[in-house]
């Protein structure tokens, strides 16, 4: 059928994060690379610190703009407790992509619960494929705490066929010209960082 | 920006609002207005962005589309933009444009919210088009969205009618490909033309139009019948399903080998076409959000189908759910979910929010806080809980003055209407105008943050710029108001909570309507006040953790247990179980927290 062949990408974090920007370029990739693609995501009142998801969908033909429980290939999750909140989302065989930036919700700062412990262990316990990153350490590596998103495009390119040379060109028109370098750093150092790992 | 006249590349990647505006521009339309309401407000806005089309922000729904009425009547091909509930701002000229026709093209365009991810309430707007007697279209993602704007427009001019263009929130806010055309060159066809016979709605004429209606109607149900929009994909005898827009979307993800009936026109309905498709396969299902729109339609026609026996009234659709509903397809079994507990993250109000400091004054002052939409609306929350209703925009003040009519004496000083300085625009000057009419007993305040907050920063007549950025006329609230007769008229800054709450008790305290203008800007706003503020800290050592400053409900406010650096000194509490904390990167020294704390625990950055 040839939904098989579509590719499922869910990105999750907090509005504020570059998830729209992020889940743009993806998109924009895939189709220069010549492919049908999708993508959905709710603005409005998600932008005042909620939560904020990006559903990317990519493959010869792509109907649904949103994919269904149970079939997301690679969670990017931009923050480590949003990770949890997506789970039923995932193909157990699937791939989890951890930023270790934690991010508060208002019952956290008020006390009322805890930020819960041990994220990255209890999506290990479900998944075999999970990646931790530390975006914001490399993003100042970079040269900019913001291009955090662009470091997450790095790692995620890692695991899609997706050519280097098209990333490389879309992340060159989507950033004012004064960006364009360090996001391109960003780019290489998110990337690298999985090379590395998988060595 | 790849998707701006001129520079047209072969494939674009646009969301769904994007791809409207594009197909707008393409066929020449002359005249743009609207509202923000989201899903919708891209569609505007994107509109600025292209020179030569004329698009305007208006105050309201109605005066949009009463706008779109006058352009459309001058020749010309006219769009106005709306979210769903806006139609029922705009619904008044909506049913009578019906009768009068258009003379030039009128295509609306009525946003819906499936879901109700923005919106306060889940609407179909299909319903308006068979209410109001009005052809609409409904595209399913964005490369239809471009085309079928230039079928409304063509419409619109060869049945002298309005045409309505129905998105939801997932057609509007996905992105997919569009294969962009140059824009058409058109002759000019604007001109002034006298037909009082046609335009003027008194019951003579208005009884004559009414027969144009129907007329007009039968013409487009056989116009349906071979519209290119309404599409057979007959792949299987056995099931068949009758869908459009995002709908058609989801099903053919979960099942691609049915029969389709993909109805590009909503209403009217081709008969015909339906009882054809119904012929060819035993099982007949109609696949719709909400409401069971074209489902009762079929039915009427005398044909068995299956909806919403087995599919949800409520919320949005995505393939799961049908799969779910109509059984017989495979499944993905879901990864199981961790079994702890995930705490929620509502939106909330920003760090440094103006309205924050007025909410926190008015949920403490035992009023009922009549309130409006926008994002104050949020302050409805733990902790703030400071406004106690909202139903539509610009009811709060008209509600406040019901209730405090309703109460009398039990009511004085005890209610207070609060509205957005946009929202108060848009439907909220004719009801300030009654409470001093009609000798109301309350308090209104404007929660003036000199901009469309909520939908993302959009101009208004308050703020002195047009959608394209030129400098206008600014409107002066209390100027306003003092001409409806208010005589109470005071500004606050809700920076200064202790002013702020003198005010507050001395105009609830007064008899007659009061109005109180909160005047501080959106802190995501460009044109804000550019003061230098100096972020804040928490002392440890003099915090005496009474959680006070928590209950601002600030961002950059948490608390840490056993955070202490002293256990004892001066006002520590014996059983103090931690300290606030203040992250100095989110903070924008509003200073709030300082004003609410008793201990002078908290400080700039840089003191001592």
């Amino acid at each position: 059928m040839m939904k098989k062949n579509v590719k499922n990408i869910l990105m999750s974090g907090v509005g504020g994060q570059g998830i729209l920007r992020a889940s743009d370029i993806l998109s924009m990739v895939a189709m220069e690379s010549g492919l049908d693609v999708k993508k959905s995501e709710v603005h409005g009142m998600a932008q005042r610190g909620g939560c904020v998801t990006s559903h990317v969908r990519y493959g010869q033909k792509v109907y649904s703009p949103i994919a269904r429980k149970g079939d997301v290939d690679i969670l990017v999750s931009f923050e480590k407790l949003e990770t949890l909140r997506y789970m039923d989302y995932m193909k157990p065989e699937g791939l989890v992509i951890i930023n270790e930036r934690e991010i508060c919700p208002p019952s956290v700062n008020l006390g009322i619960s805890d930020y819960p412990h041990d994220i990255v262990g209890t999506v290990s316990s479900i998944f075999s494929a999970v990646k931790v990153v530390d975006a914001g350490r490399l993003a100042k590596e970079a040269g900019d705490v913001r291009a955090e998103n662009t470091i997450l495009l790095g790692v995620l390119s890692a695991y899609l066929r997706l050519e280097v040379p098209l990333w490389l060109k879309v992340i060159c028109e989507s950033f004012p010209p004064k960006f364009v370098e360090t996001n391109l750093e960003a780019f290489h150092l998110g990337r690298a960082s999985q090379e590395q790992a998988s060595q | 920006m790849n998707n701006i006249g001129g520079c047209v590349r072969m494939k674009v990647l646009m969301s769904g609002n994007e791809a409207i505006a594009r197909g707008a521009y393409e066929c020449g339309v002359r005249f743009v207005a609207g509202y923000p309401g989201t899903p919708s407000t891209e569609i505007v806005e994107t509109f600025a962005q292209y020179q030569d089309v004329y698009a305007e922000w208006s105050p309201n729904e109605k005066v949009a589309l009463e706008s779109g009425i006058g352009a459309a009547l001058a020749g010309a091909r006219a769009t106005v933009v709306m979210k769903h509930v806006g139609v029922n701002v705009a619904a008044d000229p909506l049913f009578t444009v019906s009768y009068t026709g258009t003379n030039g093209a009128l295509v609306i365009i009525t946003a819906d919210d499936p879901s109700l991810h923005s919106s306060q309430n889940e609407q179909d707007n299909r319903n308006y088009a068979k209410f109001a007697k009005i052809p609409m279209l409904e595209p399913s993602d964005s490369e239809e969205a471009r085309r079928y704007i230039k079928i409304a427009f063509e419409m619109s001019e060869m049945f002298d009618t309005p045409v309505f263009l129905r998105t939801t929130t997932r057609v509007s806010h996905s992105k997919s490909i569009v294969y962009p055309e140059a824009p058409l060159s058109r002759e000019d066809a604007l001109r002034l033309e006298v037909n009082p016979g046609k335009y003027v709605m008194v019951p003579i004429n208005a009884r004559h139009r009414r027969e144009e209606v129907e007329k007009r109607i039968q013409r487009l149900k056989d116009f349906a019948e071979t519209f290119s929009e309404n599409k057979m994909e007959l792949n299987n005898t056995e099931t068949g399903i009758i869908t459009s827009g995002m709908s058609y979307n989801y099903a053919k993800d979960a099942f691609p080998d049915l029969s389709y009936l993909k109805l590009g026109m909503v209403y009217p309905l081709p008969v015909k076409m339906i009882k054809k498709f119904a012929s060819e396969v035993r099982k007949l299902y109609v696949v719709e959000e909400l409401d069971p729109y074209i489902e009762e339609q079929v039915m009427a026609m005398g044909i068995k189908v299956i909806g919403k026996e087995v599919f949800p009234y409520t919320g949005e659709f995505d393939p799961g759910v049908i799969a779910a509903s109509m059984g017989g397809s495979k499944q993905p079994v879901p990864a199981s979910l961790p079994d702890i507990s995930i705490p929620p993250r509502p939106p909330n109000l920003c760090p440094g929010c103006p309205h924050r400091g007025l909410f926190y004054v008015l949920g403490k002052l035992n009023v009922f806080v009549s309130g409006d939409i926008g994002c104050y609306t949020l302050s409805y929350m733990k902790p703030l809980e400071g406004l106690h209703s909202c139903i539509c925009m610009g009811a709060s003040i008209g509600m406040a003055h019901g209730m405090s009519k309703a109460l009398g004496e039990k009511g004085r000083g005890r209610v207070v209407g609060v509205i957005g300085d946009s929202t108060f625009i848009h439907s909220g000057i004719t009801s300030l105008l009654n409470s001093v009419y009609n000798k109301s007993d309350i308090v209104i305040v404007i929660c003036d943050n000199r901009t469309t907050a909520m939908t993302g920063m959009q101009e208004h007549p308050a703020t002195g710029f047009t959608l394209s950025g030129e400098r206008t006329k600014e409107l002066d609230f209390s100027a306003l108001a003092s001409a409806l007769g208010v005589e109470n008229i005071r500004i606050i800054d809700p920076y200064d909570l202790k002013s702020t709450r003198t005010v507050m008790k001395e105009e609830l305290s007064k008899p007659g309507p009061s109005l109180i203008i909160s005047r501080r800007s959106c802190v995501l706003f460009k044109r804000r006040e550019k003061e230098l503020r100096v972020p804040m800290r928490v002392n440890p050592e003099t915090c005496i953790g009474c959680k006070l400053c928590l209950g601002l409900g600030c961002p950059p406010i948490s608390w840490v247990k056993d955070g202490m650096t002293a256990k004892k000194g001066k006002g520590k509490r014996k059983k103090q179980e931690g300290v606030a904390k203040i992250d100095q990167e989110l903070c924008i020294g509003c200073t709030l927290c300082q004003q609410v704390c008793k201990t002078g625990a908290i400080i700039e950055v840089n003191a001592e």
